[in-house]
């Protein structure tokens, strides 16, 4: 049986290794337009290991996104430290790719060169960078579609788009925003299955919110579990089904074992 | 006939043709109204086929169209230029934006009168009442449009690590292009009436000029043929900034252009 009663505020990153990334005691407060302040976040601590795929779910307003627009650099947090790579995160970094909610392909570049946007605004080299985009588009299943423009592609096909565009220039974090939360089921599992065989090729350390409990168990190799506003960690689940995940575990003891154990957290209501 | 069946606006479109000119041509003919007060239809057209094939005609033509293309250019550019540093500076925004809007309620056609006396009777005054008619749409649509950027856009930006100016050309530019060509479709068929006033203020040529003349003269066909001209002129330029258009944001879909126009008129 899973142990699952690990306490909230114990990092789990090996022992003697610097975290990919270290949060300590992060709090962030909205001030509201009537002169209230919302605690979106509350003391958290966390610690991401080099490599690691973590996944938090939470109801909403649990200050997820939060949460992770803080580790992209493009929010700025009331106080508390996060480290990434042992240096503060002050702004946006080179090393770090996002994925969103929406797919957020800008509607006048081909789906190529939406795909080179991080190249081009890093001012990588485009040539070198190329053929990384054409195998992502290749492993996304876009072969053919270098041309086309973002209103000819489904929504889930730009959303493979988006999540290219997060690896072409090979970041070593990922960042991702509930990514397949706008894609019907059926999509949604491939695509949960594509992104575990880019994750096992190349060992990026992942942070994905996700508001379904069987995709952050499948996916996860810590599953972060946050309580409503004011966000804070309530427990954090190691998940140890074997990997290479595949959609049949869905259906195995284990994996329900995992899912009941965060579901219990939410009063049942969640899926 | 089956043509037709299937389009019937148009065969609607030209029945409403021939119903006004009809009605108007039996009008003047049953009421025996005098050319001078309201010339018939075939009288225009008469008129017009006689205009059409002088030499003086084009040159008046032409002196209009430079006025109005130099204008427009001149009025363009700088309604442009203004538009991209206010809406890429804030700052600009706060501090320059209530003269512009103050400067932009006067009316530019009674400037007209002025500008003749600073830039002579010449076609130079009609091309600053031009430019200077033809910078305000522009402004404030190009305002207007880089202010438009969806915040995600600029937030996806951001993460990537763009800077500032990366924003400005990789995603507002972009996106307030719908808007900058509403402000040329607007600012264009301004011009064509700064022109005009610039020149029936003074001048010494140009197809404003030729009207007042002909006005004087009681040529009232004349004057009306010369009144199809310049609508004829705005037609062509709508049509091809509507060509522009659809080249350059061929990404927008045609129901959004068309509130954007309808909203910015």
């Amino acid at each position: 049986m899973p142990d699952t009663s690990q306490p909230a505020s114990v990092p789990a990153a090996e022992s003697g290794r610097q975290p990919t990334i270290a949060i300590r005691r992060l709090t962030k407060i909205y001030p509201t337009a009537d002169g209230h302040e919302i605690t979106a976040l509350a003391n958290v601590d966390l610690d991401i290991a080099n490599g690691e795929f973590v996944t938090v779910v939470g109801p909403s307003g649990c200050g997820k996104t939060t949460l992770l627009k803080i580790l992209a650099g493009i929010m700025r947090r009331s106080s508390g430290s996060v480290l990434l790579n042992g240096a503060p995160i002050e702004r946006p970094s080179r090393e770090v790719g996002v994925v969103f909610q929406q797919p957020i392909l800008l509607p006048w570049r081909t789906v190529l060169s939406n795909m080179l946007l991080p190249v081009e605004l890093q001012r990588r080299d485009r040539q070198a960078h190329l053929d990384r985009a054409r195998q992502y588009l290749a492993l996304a299943g876009l072969t053919g579609f270098e041309d086309k423009y973002p209103h000819e592609l489904s929504g889930g096909m730009q959303q493979r788009v988006g999540i290219g565009r997060a690896l072409v220039h090979d970041p070593a974090v990922l960042l991702m925003d509930e990514p397949f939360g706008a894609l019907d089921a059926m999509t949604r599992d491939t695509m949960n299955i594509e992104l575990l065989r880019i994750w096992d090729e190349s060992r990026k350390t992942v942070l994905l919110i996700t508001h379904s409990i069987a995709e952050a168990v499948l996916l996860a190799d810590r599953v972060i579990v946050m309580s409503p506003r004011p966000g804070r960690i309530v427990e954090v689940v190691p998940v140890k089904l074997p990997r290479p995940r595949t959609l049949d575990m869905i259906n195995s003891e284990a994996f329900g074992h995992y899912v009941r154990a965060i579901r219990r957290h939410f009063g049942g209501s969640h899926s | 006939m089956t043509a037709l069946l299937r389009r019937p606006e148009m065969a609607i479109a030209a029945l409403i043709f021939v119903v006004c000119f009809g009605g108007w041509e039996l009008i003047i003919w049953l009421l025996d109204v005098p050319p001078i007060v309201l010339p018939a239809p075939s009288d225009i057209v008469e008129s017009m086929i006689d205009m059409l094939g002088t030499a003086s005609f084009a040159w008046h033509l032409g002196v209009t169209l430079y006025e109005i293309l130099v204008g427009f250019a001149v009025g363009a550019f700088a309604g442009l230029f203004f538009g991209c540093l206010i809406g890429r500076f804030p700052l600009l925004e706060k501090s320059l934006y209530p003269y512009l809007v103050a400067f932009q309620t006067v009316p530019k056609v009674a400037l007209a009168p002025l500008v003749v006396i600073w830039f002579g009777f010449g076609v130079g005054s009609k091309i600053v009442i031009t430019a200077i008619i033809s910078f305000f749409p522009i402004l404030a649509n190009t305002i207007a449009g880089l202010r438009a950027t969806p915040a995600d856009q600029i937030e996806l930006l951001l993460a990537f690590t763009a800077t500032r100016w990366q924003i400005f050309w990789k995603v507002q530019m972009p996106q307030a292009l719908p808007y900058i060509m509403v402000g040329v479709d607007v600012a264009l068929m301004m011009a064509v009436i700064g022109a005009i006033v610039g020149e029936f203020v003074s001048a010494k040529a140009g197809l404003g000029f030729l009207m007042l003349q002909k006005n004087f003269s009681m040529d009232m066909a004349g004057v009306f043929a010369i009144l199809i001209v310049l609508s004829a002129i705005g037609v062509i330029l709508h049509l091809a900034v509507q060509a522009l258009r659809r080249h350059f944001i061929f990404w927008l879909d045609t129901q959004k252009s068309h509130s954007l126009e309808t909203s910015a008129q």
